[in-house]
């Protein structure tokens, strides 16, 4: 279960260059939802999901993840709760170690580390059955740097990471945005596979209005730091692009002018 | 020249300690530069008021692991970024390492009254006594505790934080202790190896640290240079480091036969570091252009 009630977030308050990112957000998430999250630039969609993490503390509000009051915890302190995958497939992994190491940091997320050994044999054998399920042949790499891995290489390994402990929430932030179309649609595929599966309550974002049409259990559409369209059940399997586009001028009284996600 | 393979492993010790800060954890920590005058203060004071030698070595450890715990709270607590908590670790040394000398601008340690662990004096000497032998031994112990270190979870922790202190936080880790933990370890190796030093000279200058950061980087870009490609274990690139910190001292050795004023070699070190950093900068903007040209 994830509850967000009446977050708040202004950056640079003050100033100049003030920018109110989240502007009193509610939202209620039952375990096993799997919510898309599309908006224009700026309508806050990264700033709520860094936010649920604790990249940054907000003003007000409160988060609880799973009956967990986080709003006080600092970031590491949250993650034993999250998975995350973010846009940029550099964020998510260590470049400079191992594939395996990198697995195993991500195997101990909210567990106290000790000077026992960082990776185990018996462990390794897990990583490798799987990395297997990937598909990408990197069971055959386990002791590759991850630097040496492609943008589609990295992400599959963060999400991996991401849901290898499972996680109470897991956050994909545009993860398949710096991708090429062919493989932003394996990860994608991956990502649905590995949620359903395990029946993960997910929070994706995406600027791709189709992809946020045909993945996921529910949709929601931010504009100017507000949540203003909450779609789910039958309603949502029937969407259409022209719909939602509709929806969002009556919602927030203009057209949706966004050459992103139009031409996507 | 046995002369510069011994100080040049002591210094290796040191050197190890830079990589750590530098390589392992990404932050430039100009504390050494005090600590390497700490170590030697702390263990040649403690054993002229009569401690035992391991003591007072295991005591300068301790020193320079408060050391790395000053600059580590001064970034993580009060913010302040990484070069400048390190010189404020390293300018207030001066004045502590001063007080540890009881406010005299160096001490010495005669060999022949204390039971120093290295000296210049048995340098020449092919018995079990010879600095270069035992400062080995006491790199091979070092190496293989840092090796095992490094492989355990917290070790695991301490390199994600340098590799990618986003990711890090996101799986948990406490990146600010991983900070600390790194500083402090950082610290108490080079306090190893000032005090080493100062037995091998038989002496502690309150001086001796100044400019140390740069012969540690001189010896871990060195080491990088010639055995970067080749080895990628990471006890062999301490290894590497050490023989580095070696053959920067052998060089220093024949610029000084060729005869080079002893006070010119601080910018000597610093200018061959600087060309070192740049070459890889350099490197990189002749092969953009090149690759701009092809296409």
């Amino acid at each position: 279960m994830l509850d967000l009630k009446n977050i708040c977030k202004t950056f640079n308050a003050k100033t100049v260059n003030q920018k109110v990112a989240l502007n009193g957000i509610t939202l209620h998430m039952d375990d096993g939802d799997f919510v898309t999250v599309i908006g224009g630039n700026g309508a806050g969609k990264s700033t709520m999901l860094n936010a649920i993490a604790g990249v940054f503390p907000v003003d007000s509000g409160r988060i609880i993840i799973d009956g967990t009051d986080v709003t006080g915890l600092p970031e590491h302190r949250r993650a034993s709760l999250l998975g995350r995958v973010f846009q940029d497939p550099m964020t998510g992994t260590a470049a400079t170690m191992q594939i395996e190491e990198n697995l195993a940091l991500a195997a101990r997320r909210g567990e106290k580390r000790t000077l026992k050994i960082g990776i185990t044999r018996e462990e390794r054998n897990v990583y490798r059955e799987k990395l297997a399920t990937l598909g990408l042949g990197l069971e055959d790499r386990m002791t590759a740097k991850v630097g040496l891995l492609s943008g589609g290489q990295r992400q599959a390994l963060t999400l991996l990471m991401a849901t290898i402990k499972k996680p109470k929430l897991l956050l994909l932030d545009e993860h398949t945005a710096a991708l090429d179309p062919h493989t932003a649609a394996k990860v994608l595929t991956l990502s649905e596979q590995i949620v359903t599966e395990n029946k993960i309550m997910t929070l994706m974002v995406t600027h791709n209005m189709r992809d946020a049409i045909r993945y996921g259990n529910r949709l929601i559409m931010m504009n100017e730091g507000r949540i203003i369209l909450d779609i789910s059940g039958e309603e949502k399997k029937n969407l259409t692009i022209e719909m939602l586009m509709d929806a969002f001028a009556q919602a927030s009284g203009e057209t949706f002018a966004n050459d992103r996600i139009l031409l996507s | 020249m046995p002369g510069a393979i011994a100080q040049g492993l002591i210094w290796g010790i040191m050197a190890i300690g830079v990589y750590i800060t530098y390589k392992v954890l990404d932050f430039s920590d100009l504390t050494v530069d005090g600590t390497m005058a700490t170590g030697g203060a702390v263990c040649v004071m403690l054993m002229l008021n009569g401690t035992n030698v391991w003591v007072a070595l295991l005591c300068a450890v301790f020193a320079g692991m408060i050391a790395g715990l000053m600059t580590g709270l001064f970034h993580t607590a009060m913010g302040i970024p990484p070069i400048l908590s390190g010189i404020l670790t390293q300018l207030s040394l001066y004045s502590i390492n001063l007080a540890i000398m009881e406010f005299k601008a160096n001490q010495g340690i005669s060999v022949t009254k204390y039971p120093l662990i290295v000296s210049q004096r048995n340098v020449r000497q092919m018995s079990i006594n010879n600095p270069i032998f035992k400062t080995l031994i006491i790199l091979a112990v070092l190496i293989g505790l840092l090796y095992w270190f490094f492989g355990t979870e917290i070790g695991c922790s301490l390199r994600a934080t340098g590799a990618n202190e986003a990711m890090s936080r996101a799986q948990g880790i406490n990146t600010s202790i991983a900070k600390i933990i790194g500083l402090m370890i950082a610290n108490g190796i080079v306090a190893l190896s000032s005090a080493l030093l100062s037995h091998y000279q038989g002496f502690v200058d309150v001086n001796m640290g100044r400019g140390a950061i740069v012969i540690g980087l001189a010896a871990v870009i060195i080491s990088d240079v010639l055995f970067g490609k080749i080895f990628r274990n990471f006890a062999l690139k301490l290894v590497a480091v050490a023989i580095g910190a070696v053959i920067y001292y052998i060089v220093i050795q024949i610029v000084l036969w060729l005869g080079l004023n002893t006070n010119l070699l601080k910018l000597l070190s610093a200018l061959i570091v600087a060309v070192f950093l740049a070459i890889p900068y350099w490197k990189a903007k002749l092969d953009a252009r090149n690759t701009g040209k092809g296409a």
